[in-house]
Order: C-alpha cells, then sequence, then structure tokens
C-alpha cells in the first residue's frame, strides 16, 4: 500500500519534513524567535497529521516483519549504486522505508512526543536558532529509525540522532551539561562501532539477485537479511547457531542495550536526563529509550532468531534486573528526575521481560508498554519541568504541599503517576499486565521475581507523591502559581491518551497484533528455517 | 422483566456511581451545595436499582446466572493456542445481586450521614466524588464475571481507598497511612496476580465460570493438584490484603485517619468484605488444603485481632481490629465450608458494622462539637477515657449502637446472632470431620472477647458519668441526615430481614438463595462435599448455639464487673501483667517488626544499590573514561618525548655533528695538509703493526 501527497511518500514526508523546518529556521532572522517556535510547531503539528493519517490507513491484517509485500507505506529507491570499488565491487544501497505493526506506533508515539516537546520547548530562550535547528534534526533522525527498512540507513539515522542530541544536552542543560552531553555521546557511539560491525558482516554474508542485471549484490536490505536463504554459503554469518553468529547478534545487542539502557550500560541515563532541558528529557525517555528495544526486536531478533532464542533466558533475566535494580534505585534518589530516570530503567525493563516472553500476549505487551512508557514518562518529566522551572530545584525533600497550592498541577501528577505505577484503567497497567501474562508462561519463576517491581514501584511512587504533593507548603513556596495554558496544552493530550487506552486499549493492540504474532512465530519457529521449509 | 433488562439495570448501577464521580470532580465548586445532592441522590437510585434486580432475580430466575460478555482485546489466532480473546463481562447470580444492594445501601446511608458530618470540610465536594468512585469500583467487583476485571477493581477500590484515607493529606498521619494502605494491599495483589497467572498460563481465559468449568473437566494446572492449591492459595492472597487478613492486616488501623464515614462504608461494610466475596466466588476453584490455609488465616487473624481490641483506648480502632476480627470470622467460615454462612456474616456485618463506625462518627461528631465550644484542643475526642455517659445526651446513638453492639455480640433475635451461629456451628462441623480442633477453640474464644471489648466501648462511652461535667453540657445528639441512617441500620441488624426463625437461619430466604457452590476440583484433593459437611453441621447445632450464647454472656458479664461494677480493676490487671498489656497495647509489635524487617530492608538496600550504581557501575564506566585518558596521556608523552624526542635527537645529533666538524673546516690549507699528514702517520704505523 502506498499514499503519497505531491507524489512524496508519506514516510519521506514524515521523516524530512523537519530537516525541511531546520532549513527554514536557520534561514530566519536571528531576532525572530517567535517563528522558529512557530515553524517548528508547525512542522510537528503537520507530523501529528500525518500521524493520524498512518492510523486512519494502516492494514490491521498485514503481518510486515520480513516480507516486503506486506509492509505498508513503503517506498524504494536506489539511493547508491557505485559499479566498482576496490574489494567491495559494486556497491548498492537503497533508500527503502515502510512501517508494520510494530514500527507503527513507535512512528505515532514520535510524532506526539516531538509535538509535546516543542511546546516545553516553548521557553527556551537561549540560542533559539539553534536549538531549533538541531531538535529538528533530531527529529528527523528519530523518525528515520523507525522507518527504515536498510539497515544502512537504518545506521545513518541512527548517527544523525547522535549529534544534535549531544549540543542539545551540552550546550542547552544544567550546570554539568558537559559531562552528561559527552558520556551519553561516547557511550552511545561505543555500541554504534559495534553495531557497525555487525552491520558490515552482515553485509558481506548476505546477497540478492539484482532483478535489473541478475546479478549477485551484497545488501544491506534489512528484510534479505532475515532471510537464511540469503546468507552465502561459506560466509562469516551463514548457517544456523554458529559461533560468529552468535558473536554479531552480542554486538547488535550491546549497540542496542546502550540505547534501552540495559543494567549495566545504564548508567548514562540519569546523567543525561538530571542536564538535559526538559523537553530533551521528554524526547530522551519518550523516543530514545525505544530505539534500543524497537532494535532489538524488530532488527536482532528476526535477524538472529536462532541466537535470539540461545539467548533468550539471559536476556529476560536482564530484563528482571532492569525492573527490579531500577525500582530500588530510584527509592533511594533524592532528585525528582533522578528518580524518573531510574523508574524508566526500571519500566523499560518490562518491555524486555515482555518481549523474551516470546508469546503473542507478551509481545504486544512489550510493543504498547514502549507506547505508554512513552506517553507516561513524559508526563513525569514534564511534570518535574513544571516545578523545576517555577522553583529552580528538584530535590524531593524541599517541597510538601503543592497540591493545594497548585491544584490542576496536581491533578494532571495524580495521573501520571498513577498511570506510572500501574493503575488499572490506566495505559501502562495493560502493558504490563501483558508482559507480565506473556513472561509467565515462558519464565514461571522469572516472572514471579519479577512482580516485586510492581510493589517497589506503588512504594517509590506513592512516597514521591507524599515528599512532594502532601503534607505542608513550606513558606518558600506560598508564591507559586499553578500550571498555566501552555504546560497544561502540553500534558493534557498526554493524559487523555494514557486514560482511553487504559480503558480501551484496542484502537493499539489492532495496529500490532498482526505483526506481534507474526514476529513471535518467525522468531520462535527458528528463524525461517520452517518457513524455509515451507 | 426479562433477563436483558436485569442486566441492562445492573450496568445502571454500576455506571451511577461513575458518572457521580465525574459530575463532581469537574463541576464539583460549581454546582449546588458542591454536589453532595447530586452524589446522594445518584445513589440512591442506584439502590432502588439494586432493590429491583434483587427482587426480580429471587423471584423470577431464582437459580438462573445472568451473564453478560464482550470481547475486550482479540489476539487472533495465536500460535499453539489458536484463537486466543480476552472476553469480559458482568455476571448477576444472586450472590451478586445481594452484595448489590448490601453496597449501594450502606454507600448511600454513608453518603447521606456525610452530607452533616463532612459539612464545612475544605475538600467536601472532593470527598463526595471520591466516594462515588469509590462506589463504582465496588459495585465493579460485585459484577464482574472475570478474574481480569475483578483485578481492575480489585486495585481501583485500593487506589479510592487510598484517596480517602489520605482525605487530610496535610496530616502527615494520614498521608502515611494512605500511603501504607496501598502499598500492603499491593503486597496482597501482586499474589492475586501471580495466581491469576498461573490459570491464564493453563486456560487462556479470565472468565470464572470457563475456568471452573476447565476444573471440573480434569484439566489441572500444570497437571498437578498441588499447583491448583497454589493458585487457589494466590488468589487468596488477594483477600489477606484487603480483607485485612495476618499477616496483612496492619493497614486497617491506621486507615482509621480518614473520615469516620469513610471508615464506615470501605473499611468496615464494603471494600474489606470484598476478599470474602472474591472467596466466595472463586470457592468452587479451592481444594481442601487451599480451604484449611484459609480457614487458618481466619481464625488467627480473628483471634489476634480481638485481643489488640482488648487494649484499645481510640474507639475507632477498637471498632477496627474488631473489623478485622469479624473478617476473620467471615474467612474461618467459608474456609471450614460453611459458604453460605461466611456470606451471611458478611451481609449482616456489613450493616451493623457499619452502624457500629457510622455511631461512633456521631460519638465523636459530638465530642468534636463539644470539645471545640470549649477552646479546648488537646483532648482527644476518639479516646474511650474521655467519654462516659453520652446515653443520656445522645439516645438515638445510643439505642442504636447498643443494637449493632448486640448483633455483634451474637445474642438472639439480631442478625449476628444467626450469621455467627452458623460460622461457629460450621466450624465445630469442621473440627469433627477433620480433626482440626483448634479452629472451632478459636472460633469461640473469639465470640467471648468480643462481647467483652465490644460491651467495653458500650460502656465507657455511653454509661456511667461523663469525665469532664462541663463539657457534658455541650454535648448534643447528631443531626437527622446523621441519625437516621443509624436507625435504618438498627432496624437491618434484626433477624427478621434475613430469616423469620429467630433461632435458625437455614429456613429463611437466604439461605436458600445462597448455596453453597458444587466444587471443581478432583475429588481427591476436594473438601467434604456439602450434603457430608451439613450432615455433622446438623449434629453440632445445638451445641453451637449454647456454647456461643454461654461465651458471649461471659464476655458480657465481665464487661460489666471490670467496666460497670467495677469489681475488677482494669488497671491493676494491666499493671500485674505489664508484658502481656504492652504487647497487646503495641498490637503484638507487627508494625514494628515489619518496619525493621521489611520497610528498613527495603529502603536500607535500595541506598545500598543506589551507592553501588553511582559508585562501582558509574565508577567503571568514569574508570574507563579515566583510563582512556590517562592512555591517552600517556601516549601523548610517548609521541612528544619518546617518538619526537628521536626525530629531535636526530636532528640535534646531526648539528652537534656539524657543529663539531665545523671546526675542523677552517679553510687553510697548512691544517688541511697538517690533517693529511697525521692521517698517513696513523695508517703508516696501524699497517706496520699489522
Amino acid at each position: 500500500m502506498s499514499f503519497t501527497i505531491l507524489n512524496v511518500g508519506i514516510l519521506t514526508w514524515m521523516t524530512f519534513l523537519p530537516i525541511v523546518g531546520m532549513v527554514v529556521v536557520l534561514l530566519l532572522p536571528k531576532t525572530n524567535k517567535g517563528a522558529m517556535r512557530w515553524t517548528a510547531l508547525a512542522v510537528t503539528v503537520f507530523q501529528v497529521v500525518l500521524a493520524g493519517l498512518i492510523y486512519a490507513n494502516f492494514n490491521r491484517g498485514m503481518t510486515g516483519i520480513n516480507s516486503a509485500e506486506t509492509m505498508q507505506f513503503k517506498e524504494l529507491f536506489s539511493w547508491i549504486d557505485i559499479k566498482s570499488v576496490a574489494w567491495f565491487g559494486r556497491i548498492h544501497i537503497d533508500y527503502f522505508v515502510g512501517i508494520d505493526g510494530i514500527s507503527a506506533p513507535m512512528v505515532l508515539l514520535t510524532a506526539l512526543i516531538s509535538f509535546v516537546a516543542v511546546i516545553a520547548s516553548w521557553n527556551i530562550e537561549k540560542a533559539v536558532k539553534g536549538y531549533f535547528a538541531l531538535f529538528l534534526l533530531l527529529d528527523t533522525g528519530m523518525m528515520g529509525v523507525f522507518v527504515a527498512l536498510d539497515f544502512f540507513l537504518f545506521y545513518v539515522f541512527w548517527e544523525v540522532m547522535l549529534l544534535p542530541m549531544y549540543f542539545l544536552i551540552g550546550v542547552w542543560g544544567g550546570p554539568r551539561r558537559e559531562y552528561a552531553a559527552i558520556k551519553f555521546f561516547i557511550y552511545t557511539l561505543f555500541g554504534s562501532v559495534l553495531m557497525l560491525l555487525a552491520l558490515l558482516a552482515l553485509y558481506f554474508s548476505v546477497t540478492v539477485v539484482d532483478p535489473a542485471t541478475g546479478e549477485k549484490l551484497h545488501t544491506f536490505n534489512m528484510l534479505a537479511m532475515m532471510n537464511p536463504a540469503n546468507f552465502e554459503p561459506g560466509s562469516i554469518l551463514s548457517g544456523l547457531n554458529t559461533y560468529w553468529r552468535y558473536v554479531a547478534y552480542i554486538a547488535l545487542f550491546i549497540g542496542f542495550a546502550i540505547k534501552v539502557p540495559l543494567f549495566p550500560f545504564h548508567t548514562w541515563l540519569p546523567d543525561a536526563h538530571v542536564e538535559a532541558p526538559t523537553a530533551i528529557s521528554v524526547i530522551l525517555a519518550g523516543v530514545l529509550l525505544k530505539m534500543g528495544t524497537y532494535g532489538l526486536m524488530r532488527v536482532a531478533f528476526p535477524i538472529f532468531p536462532d541466537a535470539a532464542m540461545y539467548y533468550l533466558y539471559p536476556l529476560a533475566f536482564i530484563g528482571f534486573i532492569n525492573i527490579v535494580y531500577g525500582a530500588l534505585c530510584a527509592m533511594a534518589q533524592k532528585d525528582f528526575k533522578k528518580l524518573i530516570a531510574y523508574s524508566s530503567i526500571s519500566h523499560m525493563g518490562i518491555v524486555i521481560l515482555g518481549m523474551t516472553a516470546m508469546n503473542t500476549q507478551g509481545m504486544m505487551g512489550a510493543v504498547f508498554q514502549m507506547f505508554n512508557h512513552g506517553t507516561i514518562t513524559a508526563m513525569l518529566f514534564l511534570i518535574v519541568g513544571v516545578i523545576y522551572d517555577r522553583s529552580h530545584t528538584r530535590g524531593l525533600d524541599d517541597f510538601g504541599g503543592l497540591m493545594n497550592q497548585m491544584p490542576k498541577y496536581s491533578a494532571i501528577m495524580v495521573i501520571a503517576f498513577f498511570a506510572a505505577l500501574g493503575l488499572p484503567g490506566l495505559s501502562g497497567f495493560i502493558s504490563e499486565a501483558f508482559s507480565f501474562l506473556g513472561a509467565f508462561q515462558t519464565f514461571r519463576w522469572l516472572a514471579v521475581a519479577s512482580t516485586l517491581g510492581i510493589i517497589l514501584t506503588a512504594a517509590y511512587m506513592l512516597w514521591t507523591l507524599q515528599r512532594v504533593f502532601l503534607g505542608t507548603l513550606p513558606d518558600k513556596w506560598k508564591e507559586l502559581p499553578d500550571i498555566n495554558g501552555r504546560e497544561l496544552v502540553a500534558l493534557v493530550p498526554l493524559a487523555i491518551i494514557v486514560i482511553i487506552l487504559g480503558i480501551y486499549p484496542a484502537p493499539m493492540l489492532n495496529m500490532m497484533n498482526a505483526s506481534a504474532n507474526y514476529l513471535v512465530d518467525f522468531v520462535r519457529g527458528g528463524g525461517g528455517l520452517t518457513l524455509l521449509g515451507k | 422483566m426479562n433477563q436483558e433488562l436485569i442486566l441492562q439495570l445492573s450496568a445502571a448501577v454500576l455506571f451511577l456511581p461513575l458518572a457521580s464521580f465525574l459530575l463532581i470532580i469537574f463541576f464539583g465548586k460549581r454546582l449546588p451545595r458542591q454536589g453532595d445532592a447530586i452524589g446522594t441522590s445518584m445513589l440512591g437510585l442506584a439502590l432502588l436499582a439494586s432493590v429491583v434486580i434483587l427482587l426480580a432475580k429471587l423471584l423470577l430466575f431464582h437459580d438462573e446466572v445472568l451473564d453478560f460478555t464482550f470481547t475486550w482485546v482479540d489476539f487472533k489466532s495465536v500460535a499453539g493456542i489458536g484463537p486466543l480473546k480476552i472476553d469480559l463481562g458482568i455476571m448477576i447470580d444472586n450472590i451478586t445481586a445481594i452484595m448489590l444492594v448490601v453496597v449501594t445501601l450502606i454507600s448511600f446511608l454513608v453518603h447521606l450521614f456525610s452530607t452533616a458530618y463532612m459539612s464545612g470540610d475544605v475538600r467536601y465536594s472532593r470527598y463526595f466524588a471520591y466516594l462515588g468512585f469509590f462506589s463504582f469500583s465496588m459495585l465493579g467487583i460485585v459484577l464482574t464475571n472475570n478474574f481480569f476485571l475483578m483485578y481492575v477493581f480489585w486495585e481501583l477500590v485500593g487506589i479510592s481507598s487510598y484517596l480517602l484515607i489520605g482525605h487530610w493529606y496535610e496530616k502527615k498521619s494520614a498521608a502515611d497511612a494512605s500511603k501504607k494502605a496501598f502499598i500492603v494491599n499491593r503486597v496482597g495483589d501482586v499474589g492475586m496476580f501471580i495466581g491469576i497467572n498461573i490459570l491464564w498460563a493453563n486456560y487462556h481465559t479470565f472468565t470464572f465460570e470457563k475456568i471452573f468449568a476447565a476444573i471440573a473437566g480434569g484439566q489441572i494446572p500444570y497437571d498437578s493438584n498441588p499447583w491448583l492449591t497454589a493458585a487457589g492459595i494466590l488468589i487468596f492472597c488477594g483477600a489477606i490484603g484487603k480483607s485485612a487478613q495476618f499477616p496483612l492486616h496492619v493497614w486497617l488501623p491506621d486507615a482509621m485517619e480518614g473520615p469516620t464515614p469513610v471508615s464506615a462504608l470501605i473499611h468496615a461494610a464494603t471494600m474489606v468484605a470484598a476478599g470474602v466475596y472474591l472467596v466466595a466466588r472463586t470457592f468452587p476453584m479451592m481444594t481442601a488444603d487451599a480451604l484449611v490455609f484459609i480457614a487458618y488465616v481466619g481464625a488467627i487473624t480473628a483471634f489476634i485481632s480481638a485481643t489488640i481490641a482488648i487494649a484499645q483506648n481510640d474507639i475507632k480502632k477498637v471498632l477496627a481490629y474488631s473489623t478485622i476480627s469479624q473478617l476473620g470470622y467471615m474467612v474461618l467460615g467459608l474456609g471450614v465450608g460453611a459458604y453460605t454462612a461466611g456470606f451471611f456474616h458478611l451481609v449482616t456485618h456489613a450493616a451493623f458494622k457499619a452502624g457500629l463506625f457510622l455511631g461512633s462518627g456521631s460519638v465523636i461528631h459530638a465530642m468534636h462539637n463539644a470539645l471545640h465550644h470549649q477552646g479546648d484542643h488537646h483532648t482527644d475526642a476518639q479516646d474511650l477515657r474521655n467519654m462516659g455517659g453520652l446515653r443520656k445526651k445522645m439516645p438515638v446513638t445510643f439505642w442504636a449502637f447498643l443494637v449493632y453492639t448486640l448483633a455483634i455480640c451474637g445474642v438472639p433475635l439480631t442478625s449476628g446472632f444467626l450469621s455467627k451461629d452458623e460460622i461457629l456451628a460450621g466450624s465445630l462441623a469442621f473440627g469433627k470431620l477433620t480433626g482440626q480442633t483448634l479452629i472451632p477453640v478459636i472460633g469461640f474464644l473469639v465470640a467471648g472477647l468480643t462481647a467483652f471489648y465490644m460491651f467495653r466501648i458500650v460502656i465507657l462511652a455511653f454509661l456511667g458519668d461523663h469525665k469532664d461535667p462541663a463539657r457534658f453540657e455541650h454535648l448534643h445528639e447528631s443531626p437527622k441526615a446523621m441519625t437516621i441512617p443509624l436507625v435504618v441500620l438498627a432496624c437491618l441488624s434484626f433477624f427478621a430481614f434475613y430469616s423469620f426463625n429467630p433461632f435458625g437461619a437455614s429456613s429463611g430466604w437466604f439461605f436458600h438463595a445462597v448455596e453453597r457452590p458444587m466444587t471443581a476440583v478432583p475429588n481427591a484433593v476436594a473438601a467434604a462435599s456439602a450434603e457430608e459437611f451439613e450432615g455433622v453441621l446438623h449434629e453440632s447445632h445445638v451445641t453451637a448455639m449454647m456454647l456461643s450464647l454461654s461465651v458471649a454472656g461471659l464476655g458480657i458479664l465481665l464487661a460489666y464487673v471490670t467496666y460497670y461494677w467495677k469489681k475488677i480493676s482494669a488497671e491493676k490487671v494491666a499493671k500485674a501483667l505489664p508484658p502481656v498489656h504492652a504487647f497487646l497495647l503495641n498490637k503484638w509489635y507487627f508494625d514494628e517488626l515489619y518496619g525493621a524487617t521489611a520497610v528498613a530492608g527495603t529502603v536500607g538496600f535500595s541506598r545500598v544499590l543506589a551507592w553501588f550504581d553511582s559508585k562501582i557501575i558509574d565508577g567503571i564506566v568514569n574508570g574507563a573514561g579515566s583510563a582512556t585518558r590517562l592512555v591517552s596521556f600517556a601516549s601523548g608523552k610517548f609521541d612528544s618525548i619518546v617518538v619526537d624526542g628521536a626525530v629531535n635527537l636526530v636532528a640535534y645529533l646531526a648539528g652537534f655533528f656539524g657543529l663539531l666538524f665545523r671546526k675542523i673546516q677552517t679553510g687553510k690549507v697548512q691544517t688541511y695538509i697538517a690533517f693529511v699528514l697525521v692521517g698517513v702517520m696513523v695508517f703508516f704505523f696501524i699497517y706496520r703493526i699489522v
């Protein structure tokens, strides 16, 4: 299925519109800050509209994952074609984008969170031009990662996103921003290098026949990599369950694990969150972390189903550590933002637990949890941002009694906090419950141990709520104004989504159902081995 | 009236309180009287509808189960399972219909009571909104036909309880209590969640009926009976949390920080009874072992809390422990197999315990007003030792309170007599059948304790002389909005509503409507069948009645001797047994125990982990960074000293020797000739020697 506007595919619009916006921002006169903000807002609003179109026209029955035929909104052009390069031979790289039930929710999430983040960025006064230019570049990178079906393209977008993030934290961040930005950059780059190695190994192992010339070509096409028949016999990654396939899987895994972030690669996250400006924290938690789990689920699993199955239990165990360890670390924090950062680590562990369950409920729970964590944690960071803007402190023990001082703010806060602690009726519960229901079927005791996280989350969330919002108001905060209209515009849509999906999740679950079922089948079936036999 | 209509009506019962919540939470401040009338009338309508449902159910569809199911999430065709979907829905059988009336009735009366009790409160409208939300969640528990919605509403009542306990959240104790309630409940909920996981993993459905049918059909979780027992016990964990059973009972006494009508509604009559309802609902899947476990939990709970209740001085605290104790009775009843009796006690207890709490609310309200009038802000309005003689000033409250007390003590002609007697008879039968004699012993002992501590309240608060004659003059009976619910509940504490025979409920409509369901578990692990149980029960009935009447009589007598005639001095007894008294006064030190182990352990461990995270894990990361910088510094030095040094050394040496040899490049022929000569001579001598 294709869908074009002015002969350009909708996903290309989605991905490169922010670049157009960036150029516009760069061309605007330096003094016209308003125009820059409105440009960024217009771009993200347009993205949201496009996301609506995608949602409306998405075919819920198509599986995607490894077949180009069932990818939706796809676009395929020859991008780079160099006839002869020493050692490499002919290099052919496609511009290949498309979405399925796993990536579509992420695309919607990215559009939504970008829009919210622009609103949260409205009060940025320092170097506005640079800020919004970088912001829009980041937007392109994020969107690109979720729509790319060519590994080379995926890698390019993955790296594109790094640079603006580095500057956005390093220039507009808090007191230790440079440390945090460098840590983030180098850590992620370290993972990228491993990913690049795996990518090259895959490239040299996989060939497809060029329909035009009939010659065998090495390819970066991700879908081709998912078919074991395309691996050249004798190449490094051919066969199944070989040593090098495991090595390559682990290389990819580390690249993605750093992004999730999985224990023990997670320590960049609290620093980056604490130093990043509110909107960037929102993006970071709302979208960037999902790239890690998305990569694992959508890229690493189907390309290396054998290795994925082989390392399923260890991965689930890491998920369990993330859940419990993240929750316990969160409990000990005194900085509001750091607490939310650790809670993200805990909640992303649930995604891992759900996807390693390798069954429908678990996989759908994981994808849904990615979406829900995006909206809920975005709310939490916005909430921290609201009081930080007013009081210039994030110390949990500096507050108390805000419930009476800021009633509207507190109402929104209650929704976000309860959603984060998995209260039924709010979206986080459903995805957590599904992840656990799935995981219990596969890893009984690990799932039982992970439920400890449910109790710990309730404990630290309610403790935080009490310290900040209940009790008596310190005199110094008697003048704090309640939440303003702009902040409400950012928070209320998220709150509405959290409530609606909490009561009736089918609209979102329907999107992912076919793909999740297929992915589970595909990976469980020894990765196309059975498919190949058919 | 057809089944469709009844189901639609029940949906209306469910959503009316939700509508009340939404209206008041969004428009509360702008509504007349801040929306209390809306909340109350919505619940009144729900009550009417519930009564209609109950009558229709009992008269028209007595033995049928009405069910409405819809597909909530469809997973489509799933490998290894086939079509998989989550069906949710509601069901109405007789216990549902009865519970609907109980919940809406108590909720309506509490709404009414609150309009007077809470008037002038800072968050008056918020309070009514939360009451509506609670009622909605509670009715959800009652109506659901599956474990998934059960869990959903289970947690939702938890959160409404959290919000209402913490109604006066400015007070740290209230905020602490609400947090404690939620977290302790969550511990139980997680157990229930794991139980649901076991069922889902094996049956791929949440619907009660389908699961029971599968078990009855011989499909056992993981083909092992212990797993079936485990599933039952884990589901029961939810009840341990919500119904404040040992060892998770610690949250309920603290929950008394909430407004007193809330204590009546949530923490006495309805929410805490949800656990009992859950056990009743899931009764068919309970194995004999699970039921014995349940019976013991109930017995231990009943005993521990009854002993604690004796030593408490706060009127609400005594009632709180008495609630825990009575909940223990109900759980015990279900555990021993006296299904109908356990559920019956839930219903009768709901009325008289809600009454006791509302009655105590009326007393506290009066005390509070009197103290306020005197300008006294130190005296505790809830402390029994500050009361006395209230009977003369508050006759309606007193008589109502006395009726409830007689009911809870199990005095004939009251509803409590009927239900408690059946439970005790059941426990006796159970003892005979299984040889677990401890259960009936505890049952009768607790009956005596109950009578003692309840009459202790009545005597200390209402009889004798008031502590402070000056204050006594300012005490007044509460307004109509408060006394009407008290009278209604007092009426409902008489036997006639449940059975026309004042000495046995088994012939009444209730026992006819609520019959013990067939067990679904395999015979090998099933408890004694209903018929077998009934047979033994019949023999034990008279014994049980005699015994229970005597222990109750003894308890009441002892209370009179101690507190009214003062033949025994309570203080002296306490002083004579200081460790015992301190042990009871401090609630068996459960809070201290949990505080020192679970709470301190978790918080301490979290600090250790946070330290580990920032120092070790992040230390390694930063260490790697520093190591890289060190290496780069060293290689920088190596580069500038060794590599570049070598280059510079070559240049230097070249320069040095250049300078050196320049000295001999004098440009004078004589010098060169002299060098040549010297050279020739040197070579000459060398060759000669060689």
